[in-house]
């Protein structure tokens, strides 16, 4: 599997991060070093293997469906690069 | 006497616990080591008025009697750590000015024993990084050179101002964390003692997440016997962290008896790689002779899928990380980029993580989110799952056929040059941790133990994997190696 510059510029805008046009070319490659490294699973014989979902064997603990916390607007908003009248501000979502 | 900020944990506590010194004077005397060590780079964010308060209440506590072990050391915290209005950015410039409204679960219990904090230590970002060259702090430096060559060595990463803090006496001890080997490689290459716990013996909860199912967080030590003081302290089940064991912590140290006769050793023919330094076989040969010579019997076992451990770590790390770091978006908490007239809010997104991430951590989101996306997920990321399932079934095989620990060396080579693998491609860097990160695809509690010395005078370090829950017998085989070795060394001051 080779990842051209169509899919790095796709992953890129997946990952919401900008990735300039003339640095897409350096990025496909490390993609394509790292993906190589990966390609070794592939000799791995996984029949009948179940994927691991909690490293221990561990039952989540469940809790009564109510709230518990709360009341801390202040201290939420307190990083806020943008916060106004007791919200997070962001630039215009609909036009 | 000897510099208050030399002495271990275990000292420490003996003489504060006899009036012989005070939790002050322990603070200041660290105090002053990190003024005159600006050249490690280890302490990013100092927090000399916490310190101070602190001490004085503990030594409060001890006037009182308090024998809490812990009580009046002063120890440096990880950046990753969130220490309430304290600087908090996991070196990452995406986090600046980040000022937790709330303490980590693994800092508060360290607090309530009557710890004092320094203040936070460089890091790579986002604990992505095996060199400490990825943080936005710059690079931290480790104390120790080859000789009389002043070239500039990397302290390991990602816990590399923690590794570098530790090993130059800048405090007793300090917090780490481990997604991958972020503590026992550092650890190895400052010639200090550092252990991951079992995936669920301290609460993540606070704790900035790079890939959850795999982080841990441990301590940093200049022996065994603090490794097991301080995480007696850290660990802990907490209702916060719904991953955390609600299992009861032993008294780490009362284990440390240094008996491991009858105790069975596993040596993996595995981990003897192609081209692995004659120095580092010698040291894994010379480890297993203490630990026979000890008592314990020496077994050759096979852990089959070992190769596989690195390419299942880089789909699965990245995977999570690209889940946990997409809340780095620019609206509830630090960065956000100066956005242009007409910019909406996926210009919003998109500039602010390019400005905001540094390199490593932007191609492992990348890495990450192409290997969730639709049409791989089953090609990369569930079988890097099924890999893992393979991979901890291993080691479930050798411990039910009776092995009680398993010895690897802990890294494949002595601390490197800083700058000196920057032309090497990302996979290069990622095969320092071959050796650990079997342990965090399987789980389980392991520990770096510094055992020798290279030709050039760098510490070398030997790592011990332990059964699930079991750190107290770990820690035990550990200081029965740890005694045997008789490694003393420490860096001579150039900082």
């Amino acid at each position: 599997m080779s990842i051209d510059l169509e899919t790095a510029a796709r992953v890129a805008k997946l990952a919401r991060i900008r990735v300039d046009e003339d640095d897409l070319p350096a990025l496909a490659n490390e993609f394509n070093t790292i993906l190589g490294f990966i390609e070794q699973l592939g000799e791995v014989d996984v029949e009948g293997v179940e994927p691991m979902t909690s490293v221990t064997p561990m039952r989540l603990k469940r809790r009564e469906d109510k709230v518990t916390d709360g009341h801390q607007q202040k201290k939420v908003l307190s990083n806020a690069p943008d916060a106004r009248e007791g919200f997070f501000a962001v630039p215009k979502v609909v036009e | 006497m000897t510099d208050l900020n030399t002495l271990t944990i275990a000292e420490a506590r003996d003489k504060l616990r006899a009036g012989e010194v005070t939790s002050s004077e322990l603070t200041e005397a660290c105090l002053t080591a990190i003024e005159g060590a600006g050249a490690l780079n280890a302490f990013v964010h100092n927090t000399p008025e916490i310190a101070r308060e602190q001490a004085k209440f503990a030594d409060a506590r001890l006037q009182k009697g308090d024998d809490a072990p812990m009580c009046g050391i002063p120890l440096g915290i990880k950046d990753l750590f969130c220490t309430k209005g304290v600087p908090s950015q996991a070196a990452s410039g995406i986090l600046k000015g980040f000022k937790p409204e709330y303490e980590s679960t693994v800092t508060q219990n360290l607090f309530d024993a009557g710890a004092v904090m320094l203040g936070k230590l460089n890091m790579d970002e986002f604990a992505m990084g095996s060199s400490n060259e990825t943080s936005v702090y710059g690079n931290a430096v480790n104390p120790w050179r080859r000789g009389n060559d002043e070239t500039a060595l990397t302290p390991g990463g990602s816990s590399g101002g923690s590794a570098s803090a530790v090993s130059a006496d800048l405090c007793l001890a300090a917090t780490g964390t481990d997604t991958g080997g972020s503590i026992r490689q550092p650890a190895a290459f400052t010639g200090i003692t550092g252990i991951k716990p079992t995936y669920g013996r301290c609460s993540r909860w606070g704790i900035v997440a790079f890939a959850s199912s795999l982080d841990q967080a441990g301590p940093m030590t200049k022996s065994v016997r603090d490794a097991a003081i301080m995480l007696e302290a850290m660990c802990g089940h907490d209702p916060k962290d719904s991953t955390s064991a609600d299992l009861a912590v032993p008294d780490f140290e009362a284990m440390l008896t240094g008996d491991i006769k009858g105790k069975v050793i596993g040596i993996p023919k595995e981990y003897r790689m192609d081209g692995m330094p004659e120095e580092i076989e010698k040291l894994w040969a010379d480890g297993t002779a203490m630990l026979k010579d000890a008592g314990a019997e020496i077994r050759d076992i096979s852990l089959p899928h070992t190769k596989y451990a690195l390419p299942a770590y880089y789909v699965i790390a990245p995977a999570e990380a690209s889940s946990n770091l997409a809340r780095y978006d620019g609206v509830r908490y630090g960065h956000r980029a100066k956005l242009e007239q007409g910019d909406g809010i996926t210009e919003m997104y998109e500039k602010t993580r390019a400005e905001g991430f540094g390199h490593e951590v932007q191609r492992r989101v990348m890495v990450g989110t192409y290997v969730l996306s639709a049409g791989f997920y089953d090609a990369y990321y569930n079988k890097a799952r099924k890999v893992r399932t393979l991979i901890k079934k291993d080691f479930e095989d050798v411990f039910a056929d009776g092995i009680d620990a398993i010895l690897t060396p802990a890294t494949p080579s002595a601390a490197f040059g800083l700058g000196e693998m920057a032309e090497a491609d990302p996979v290069q860097m990622y095969l320092n941790d071959v050796f650990t990160v079997t342990v965090n695809l399987a789980g389980l509690p392991g520990i770096a133990v510094p055992a020798g010395l290279d030709r050039q005078g760098l510490p070398l370090g030997l790592q011990l994997i332990g059964r699930p829950w079991e750190e107290g017998d770990l820690l035990n085989t550990a200081y029965a190696l740890e005694q045997a070795a008789g490694y003393v060394a420490k860096p001579a001051k150039w900082w």
